[in-house]
């Protein structure tokens, strides 16, 4: 456990001035950074950036695991950077309104070789750039001939160079279950992006897709690894297939489904296909078209950011999509969280006191975190907690004040009603979209 | 109030723990540093490192609390943090005064702070763990410069280790000049003789691929932005500026 003394190693550098001569060759550099722009920028409103969840390790000494999530960089809008997310091609045979990349757009057309995505993977991540790729693409020929190009990049950096660190591939809808089977022998994650919350809102925008398409290879991902799990719990060496599951991504507000429509929908995924991830991307206004908002409406970031703290409350809190939204609150409150929104809908439900209360009582507490929930459950076996103690663990007083009570005489003894407290908890702290919640309410 | 000095080392506060018990102290000052024999404090005791008494304290240490526990003991000492010898003290103690496993007990000031000291130097390093940016040199190590705010390399051996298998590596903390190499086999601490070269600027070594890949990352990182939706607050959070030196796209 004790430090090992240090050797001193003697280190020289070498000082030869040398060109820049890459392994795609003096003449390719410039094609390959213009490609990597073009592809990069065209994969960029794919939110998903997840690269956890995969229990994938170094095999033989060779490069990479994908255990853990990292993300590697943020960019100046504040997502993180995890992994090499990029098409394989922008060139598409469909004309989606709220893509980018479709048929009638007049933008700059690229493709990779398969050989191109492997170096440029392998050369990022051993320099910790990141953690794995994400490969997408538009549909080139048909659907069988773009996921097969994908699968063989995947196949190739698994078999050709040991490369054991995330893979990210698109499930191209209508692919062949043989080829899907294929993609979940090497990737860690699959995704089909579902891309508007309804098939209704689907067929508005991209009348040559068709939601059954995306489905079907959802679904025969789903029995495929429930099945390869199975035989894995019997066959130690039997191989790993998708270990880090399947994800999708529905776009909001370029269509109108309410909040209740979209979290409904993500409950019924999260159950029926056993997703991992709903990603929410707010419309980024990049088309002119009357279908869709124009073009200088803002992004929906506080929308999003409720719909993704709704998710969680449905993940990890154990709530129940229809105690987030219902027929009387089909919208999220876009001024308090939907967990504060809850508990001053059902104020009957508190005070309650954190010494004794249920682990899942205690999740339901604004101001109360997973991790904070957990402490208290460990530390009240040693005493009862004071206010001093809840704070020092992590919660948020100031909003947790209203709802529970401790060891300590102090507590709210006014009967407030939930209004009242969602007026003091607003008025007590700076939200940080305050100046961006009157742009978002001109929505509605 | 007696004052105890230690050198620093992991052994020395253990050592520190044993004299305590053995003297009977009650109030207690502990203080890193080199012994200097003046008549400025009244009771100074100066704590002689001794393998045989940590290992005893280590052992009582091992039988009061899990492994994980001692570990994080560990870390948190070995983090060199600023001022808190007498908190890792003050835990040390307490763990030995209880009847019971006290490392939940978020309710004592000693647990809770030991705790918060662990999430940080979790965060510092899992902070290593992404924004280490290496570049290929010549002899083909892939070499990182990290200025760290805690001495966390090595708690990066075995995250790098595992994920680097088949290339060689070296990671330098700048700020305590001493660094991790590992050749392909194991991994050894090392300290650089930089005679003419600075360890934060090694570009006159690179390997040739080198700088096209460090322009094709900034490419991309560009590439990725979307100017509708900048939120330089939440960038500033997730990356703060004092990292951005050894970020190769940020440079």
């Amino acid at each position: 456990m004790m430090l090992a003394p240090f050797i001193l190693l003697k280190f020289s550098f070498g000082y030869n001035i040398t060109n820049n001569i890459s392994k795609f060759g003096l003449m390719n550099v410039d094609r390959i950074t213009e490609k990597l722009n073009i592809l990069a920028d065209a994969a960029k409103y794919d939110v998903s950036c997840s690269s956890s969840g995969s229990k994938r390790k170094n095999k033989d000494g060779g490069l990479g695991n994908a255990s853990n999530g990292i993300c590697h960089t943020y960019t100046e809008d504040g997502r993180c950077v995890s992994l090499l997310k990029i098409l394989f091609t922008n060139v598409c045979i469909f004309d989606c309104a709220y893509c980018v990349s479709r048929k009638t757009n007049d933008i700059k057309r690229a493709a990779f070789t398969v050989q191109e995505v492997v170096d440029l993977t392998i050369n990022f991540y051993r320099r910790n750039y990141i953690e794995g790729l994400f490969l997408s693409s538009g549909i080139f020929k048909d659907a069988d001939y773009t996921m097969e190009r994908l699968v063989q990049v995947a196949k190739k950096l698994r078999t050709e160079h040991n490369f054991n660190g995330y893979i990210h591939l698109k499930s191209i809808p209508g692919a062949s279950d043989e080829l899907m089977r294929e993609a979940g022998l090497y990737a860690d994650r699959l995704s089909v992006n579902l891309e508007m919350p309804t098939a209704e809102g689907l067929k508005l925008l991209a009348p040559d897709k068709n939601r059954q398409d995306m489905i079907n290879p959802m679904n025969f991902l789903k029995n495929e690894i429930i099945l390869r799990a199975d035989e894995k719990k019997v066959f130690k060496k039997a191989p790993i297939f998708a270990p880090a599951g399947q994800s999708t991504q529905v776009i909001i507000g370029a269509t109108p489904e309410s909040d209740q429509q979209i979290l409904q929908m993500s409950d019924q995924f999260y159950k029926g296909y056993q997703l991992k991830r709903v990603y929410y991307s707010g419309y980024v206004p990049v088309l002119s078209d009357s279908r869709l908002p124009a073009l200088n409406t803002a992004v929906p970031m506080v929308r999003e950011n409720r719909l993704y703290q709704a998710d969680w409350l449905m993940r990890f809190y154990g709530f129940n999509v229809n105690e987030i939204v219902s027929n009387d609150n089909p919208l999220l409150d876009l001024d308090i969280d939907p967990k504060l929104g809850w508990a001053i809908r059902n104020m009957q439900t508190f005070p309650i006191d954190i010494n004794k209360a249920d682990l899942q009582l205690i999740l339901r507490v604004p101001g109360i975190g997973v991790q904070s929930a957990q402490k208290i459950i460990s530390a009240r076996k040693f005493g009862r907690l004071n206010w001093d103690q809840l704070k020092k663990i992590g919660i948020a007083v100031n909003r947790a004040k209203y709802f529970i009570t401790c060891h300590s005489p102090k507590f709210e003894k006014r009967d407030l009603t939930g209004t009242a407290i969602k007026q003091f908890i607003l008025a007590s702290s700076q939200s940080k979209y305050i100046k961006n919640t009157t742009v978002q309410l001109n929505l509605f | 109030m007696t004052t105890l000095i230690y050198d620093g080392s992991f052994e020395g506060l253990l050592t520190a723990v044993f004299d305590i018990y053995e003297l009977k102290l009650g109030h207690v000052r502990l203080l890193k540093g080199e012994w200097r024999n003046t008549a400025l404090f009244e009771t100074t005791i100066k704590v002689v490192t001794e393998n045989t008494r940590a290992t005893r304290v280590l052992k009582g240490l091992k039988q009061k609390l899990s492994a994980m526990g001692v570990q994080r003991l560990y870390a948190a000492h070995l983090a060199e943090m600023e001022g808190e010898d007498d908190n890792l003290l003050g835990y040390i103690r307490y763990v030995f005064d209880s009847p019971v496993n006290v490392e939940e007990d978020y309710g004592n000031k000693y647990v809770m702070r030991v705790s918060e000291i662990v999430r940080m130097i979790r965060r510092e390093r899992h902070r290593m763990e992404a924004f280490i940016r290496f570049q290929e040199l010549k002899d083909k190590t892939f070499y990182a410069a990290v200025e760290p705010d805690f001495n966390v390399i090595p708690l990066l051996i075995k995250h790098f280790r595992d994920r680097y298998a088949d290339q060689k590596w070296m990671i330098y903390d700048i700020r305590r000049s001493y660094g991790v190499y590992y050749d392909l086999h194991d991994t050894q601490y090392i300290s650089l003789d930089f005679a003419t070269v600075n360890p934060g600027n090694v570009i006159a070594a690179f390997n040739d691929n080198e700088a096209v890949y460090q322009d094709l990352w900034k490419n991309y990182f560009t590439s990725v932005n979307i100017p509708a939706r900048k939120n330089t607050k939440l960038h500033l959070r997730h990356i703060p500026k004092r990292y951005w030196k050894h970020l190769t796209e940020k440079i």
